[in-house]
């Protein structure tokens, strides 16, 4: 049977890790390989790496990275963070990752998206989309990690760019995001039960329960989360033996 | 022991090439006719598109020359379906070393995703590529279409139907899954796979 996914989120910067991580077994939290070894060694099904480094100069920083995260992870990656060209995908795919995940770039030019698909298969293209519910009761896309409001449907954008060959879709809640009062379960349910491919779940998981609710409830496919993993409010062995005993399938 | 991995314009090359680093084997890739016969183990990996595929591979001579490669072969994913008879993916006549058909997985209702994307369990294994593997351990899988169960299915996996996720005849090995994403259980099928 396949399983339910659970996916830590490391935020990359200049080849670091940027969010304060407490690890008392790492020498060294901020090295993103020894906390991707020590997440995949927890059971971690996949790992997302987020770059937000600025400068292109940097970028080639996370080209390299990609390649020591390769040599070491025996799990699959996705890498995200200012992709815009197929020179980008590639270098990226050539250094071992597994899937890219494109957001704003992808909705100022969803071409992208389908020269991505044909050039490197639908598999491995994961469109990120921050969303957020409004004053009017509908979910809509925002760009620039959040800070650019559009007036597209959050709905409409996402079955847009599956039309155009996207992979899957990580889905970020933005009332969601950083409240630890779980996932946003409406907007992810929806987009799972009219669009054909995964959805993975972001924003908001703070215990084991809103991982059960949104693999339930929120139909999702995956479900991503970083500091949570990061200050060890949960466990990934622990959630794994949780869900399975309530009846989720997971890879344990 | 001189390990091949065939070049040829399909994904996720590199990661088969970094696996075997990682388990302390060096590989070379490449498209070399010379080199892929005087190998001792033969790889053919890939995720993509079949017809594509086999297009670039007869332009190359590399269709016949996979076909009558004497020493172990193993084909992941894209590698595996192509090894067999033909694919329903745009109708390709394919390496017809396996009889099995390959097709595109039906949804039988919207929570079924298609491409099959995440871990699954292999079982009913056969061969000494799955020695040490424990029945219902768990494989990364990635793809749409699946080789129906056929007399040299040697793994099984469900998704809305069983399916041959790995298949065996005389020296040709394929799985769906990757074992190159597969944790420690993949590590053993590759090291399996190179003790043959």
């Amino acid at each position: 049977m396949l399983t339910k996914r659970i996916i830590p989120c490391l935020d990359i910067k200049d080849g670091r890790t940027v969010k304060g991580v407490n690890f008392e077994q790492l020498r060294d939290a901020g090295d993103p390989i020894e906390l991707a070894a020590f997440y995949a060694s927890e059971g971690a099904d996949e790992l997302v790496f987020l770059d937000i480094t600025a400068t292109v100069e940097k970028r080639k920083t996370l080209s390299e990275l990609v390649n020591k995260i390769a040599h070491k992870i025996n799990i699959p990656f996705t890498v995200g963070g200012g992709i815009q060209t197929e020179e980008d995908v590639s270098i990226l795919l050539q250094n071992g990752a597994d899937k890219i995940s494109i957001n704003t770039a992808a909705f100022q030019n969803p071409a992208i998206i389908n020269r991505f698909a044909k050039n490197f298969g639908s598999q491995c293209v994961v469109l990120a989309i921050d969303t957020k519910l409004e004053a009017d009761g509908n979910w809509y896309v925002y760009l620039k990690g959040g800070r650019e409001k559009t007036n597209t449907l959050t709905m409409d954008w996402a079955r847009q760019a599956v039309d155009l060959g996207v992979g899957e879709i990580l889905l970020t809640s933005m009332n969601h995001d950083g409240t630890k009062q779980g996932f946003a379960l409406d907007i992810t349910a929806a987009l799972s039960s009219n669009l054909p491919v995964p959805i993975i779940a972001s924003g908001g998981g703070g215990t084991e329960a809103h991982f059960y609710d949104v693999f339930t409830n929120g139909k999702a496919d995956a479900a991503l989360a970083a500091s949570i993993f990061h200050y060890k409010e949960v466990a990934i062995p622990h959630l794994k033996n949780y869900l399975n005993n309530k009846g989720i399938a997971v890879r344990i | 022991m001189k390990t091949v991995i065939i070049k040829y314009n399909a994904g996720n090359i590199q990661s088969v090439l970094y696996a075997l680093e990682r388990i302390g084997v060096s590989a070379m890739v490449t498209d070399s006719i010379q080199e892929i016969q005087t190998a001792d183990k033969v790889i053919f990996p890939g995720v993509g598109e079949a017809s594509t595929a086999m297009q670039y591979l007869r332009e190359r001579n590399l269709d016949e020359l996979i076909k009558n490669l004497k020493q172990p072969v193993l084909g992941i994913c894209l590698g595996m379906q192509l090894m067999c008879k033909h694919s329903t993916e745009n109708d390709t006549a394919c390496l017809g070393i396996f009889e099995e058909q390959v097709k595109q997985f039906e949804t039988i209702e919207p929570s079924i995703k298609i491409p099959q994307i995440g871990w699954n369990t292999i079982a009913a294994l056969k061969t000494p590529l799955f020695k040490g593997i424990a029945e219902n351990s768990f494989a990364y899988f990635v793809h749409g279409y699946y080789a129906a169960k056929g007399q040299h299915t040697i793994a099984t996996t469900n998704y809305i139907q069983d399916y041959s996720s790995a298949l065996q005849k005389d020296n040709f090995y394929g799985v769906q899954f990757h074992p190159e994403k597969s944790a420690k259980a993949g590590e053993q099928i590759i090291q399996n796979f190179l003790s043959l």
